[in-house]
């Protein structure tokens, strides 16, 4: 809080002083007002919605599709070398290079935006739950064998408690991940959302936009990051951070 | 009766010859001890006996249903200590926390407990489900010296009202002729019985105690630390 009212304080200083040339930084009270338009326009909130509503949709997307991945790498030896490569291939790229693809095989609207941030997501939570269900200690399953676990038993009371918490780690950073490439991708084919805005600012010169775009991206970013890190505290997850 | 009857028992990694041609009985409601030298391959006949492995040659005939008592670790860390016993035997929850002197912990994870408290912990599970044998793998081995003698007092009490085979492996000589009702010496990998001793009834031995220190002075000179 007082970092940012410092941050905040040297922003109005040099505004006042006229360090920016005429353009490049708007002034703090020119994003308020621009804040305030695009709040009783409704158009902000808009962008918000359909921003959220695109990276819930490739965010779980990844999720639901990724998490199994992950497991069948990280418990079985030739699905894990047969795959693992290429996890690694394309996890590598830029989700920006997608882009030609997206529009080529979803056209406009939503379809190419939350696709892009499937791919972002998805290589990343693959190899985090591959990492985390081959660390699980072998004692555990021996423990499950004496109990009489087997099959989906063991994934349900054995490898999925405990992998929990790393996953909750990987999946809060690649929550981030994902709003941070929404920007991009709704740079293509779309023209709702805060990435849009931005750019739309951009293109308009309406670097207050802009920047209020950043500022609604940034805070909703550490909204997100809250939720996730919340998940941490749940007491069958909590001991992965505490031992 | 015999619980556990092993015949000719040989396991090997790949080339690598752990255990060669083991015969041992263990007979109904018998503490049998196993020691012997750092990786002789004790872990891994406990896993034999626990049907974890198959044995690589000879046969294994195991009368009734086992488990396994871990060093450390073997709790689930996820779970509560109510939680963890209850996997061993939902009804009999109340009654292990007692016997253990756990209930004011229930509710606690075993990171939040002691060495100690762990391992009962583990013991209350692997004794609530109620199966026939206990194969129990250095288990106080990680614990300090005080706790580990309490914890070998407390295993003992509680096997004098609830008798279990139990099949107890440790590298602690003493604890081996302080708590079994026979020791099993096996020699270095490829591990074999190098020497059985009988110890005289009753457990949970004084070191002065007629023929502990006898038992401890053959089990060093076997294992060629005398």
């Amino acid at each position: 809080m007082v970092t940012g009212l410092l941050i905040l304080a040297i922003w109005w200083g040099a505004s006042a002083a006229g360090l920016f040339p005429t353009g490049t930084v708007p002034a703090p009270d020119e994003v308020a007002r621009a804040f305030g338009h695009e709040i009783a326009s409704g158009r902000l909130l808009d962008d918000t919605i359909a921003s959220l509503f695109r990276v819930a949709w490739g965010f779980t997307g990844a999720v639901v599709t990724a998490v199994p991945l992950g497991l069948v790498i990280g418990r079985q030896a030739r699905p894990r070398a047969a795959l693992l490569p290429w996890v690694n291939f394309f996890r590598s790229l830029s989700p920006i290079a997608w882009i030609p693809f997206a529009i080529i095989w979803f056209g406009v609207g939503d379809p190419p935006a939350i696709f892009i941030i499937f791919l972002a997501t998805f290589f990343q939570i693959v190899l985090a739950t591959a990492a985390a269900s081959a660390s699980v200690p072998k004692v555990y399953y021996r423990v499950g064998e004496d109990l009489g676990l087997r099959g989906a038993g063991v994934l349900l009371h054995i490898t999925l408690p405990a992998i929990l918490p790393q996953l909750v780690t990987a999946l809060r950073v690649a929550i981030g991940v994902a709003w941070m490439v929404v920007v991009a991708a709704e740079m293509i084919a779309v023209r709702s959302g805060l990435g849009y805005l931005i750019v739309d600012a951009r293109n308009g010169l309406r670097m207050d936009l802009v920047v209020c775009g950043m500022i609604t991206i940034g805070t909703i970013g550490i909204a997100l990051d809250l939720v996730f890190a919340r998940l941490a505290r749940i007491p069958s997850v909590r001991w992965g951070f505490e031992r | 009766m015999e619980m556990i009857e092993c015949k000719g028992v040989g396991f090997s990694y790949g080339a690598l010859g752990v255990i060669e041609s083991l015969d041992l009985t263990v007979e109904k409601d018998e503490l049998l001890v196993c020691v012997g030298p750092s990786g002789c391959g004790k872990s891994t006949l406990l896993s034999l006996l626990g049907g974890h492995l198959p044995p690589t040659r000879g046969t294994i005939e195991r009368r009734g249903q086992s488990r396994t008592i871990y060093q450390d670790g073997g709790l689930f860390p996820w779970l509560t200590v109510r939680e963890n016993i209850a996997l061993g035997n939902p009804k009999k929850v109340g009654e292990w926390l007692e016997i253990t002197r756990l209930t004011e912990f229930a509710d606690a994870y075993p990171h939040q407990l002691s060495g100690g408290m762990r391992q009962r912990v583990e013991l209350a599970r692997a004794l609530a489900a109620e199966t026939d044998i206990l194969l129990m793998d250095e288990p106080f081995s990680a614990l300090d010296y005080q706790t580990r003698r309490r914890m070998r007092r407390e295993l003992v009490a509680t096997l004098a009202e609830r008798p279990r085979t139990v099949v107890f492996v440790t590298h602690d000589i003493e604890e081996a002729v302080q708590i079994g009702d026979r020791v099993v010496v096996l020699g270095m990998r490829p591990a074999s019985i190098r020497r059985t001793l009988e110890l005289p009834p009753g457990r949970s031995r004084a070191p002065a105690a007629p023929g502990v220190a006898d038992a401890e002075q053959a089990i060093m000179e076997e294992l060629g630390l005398a």
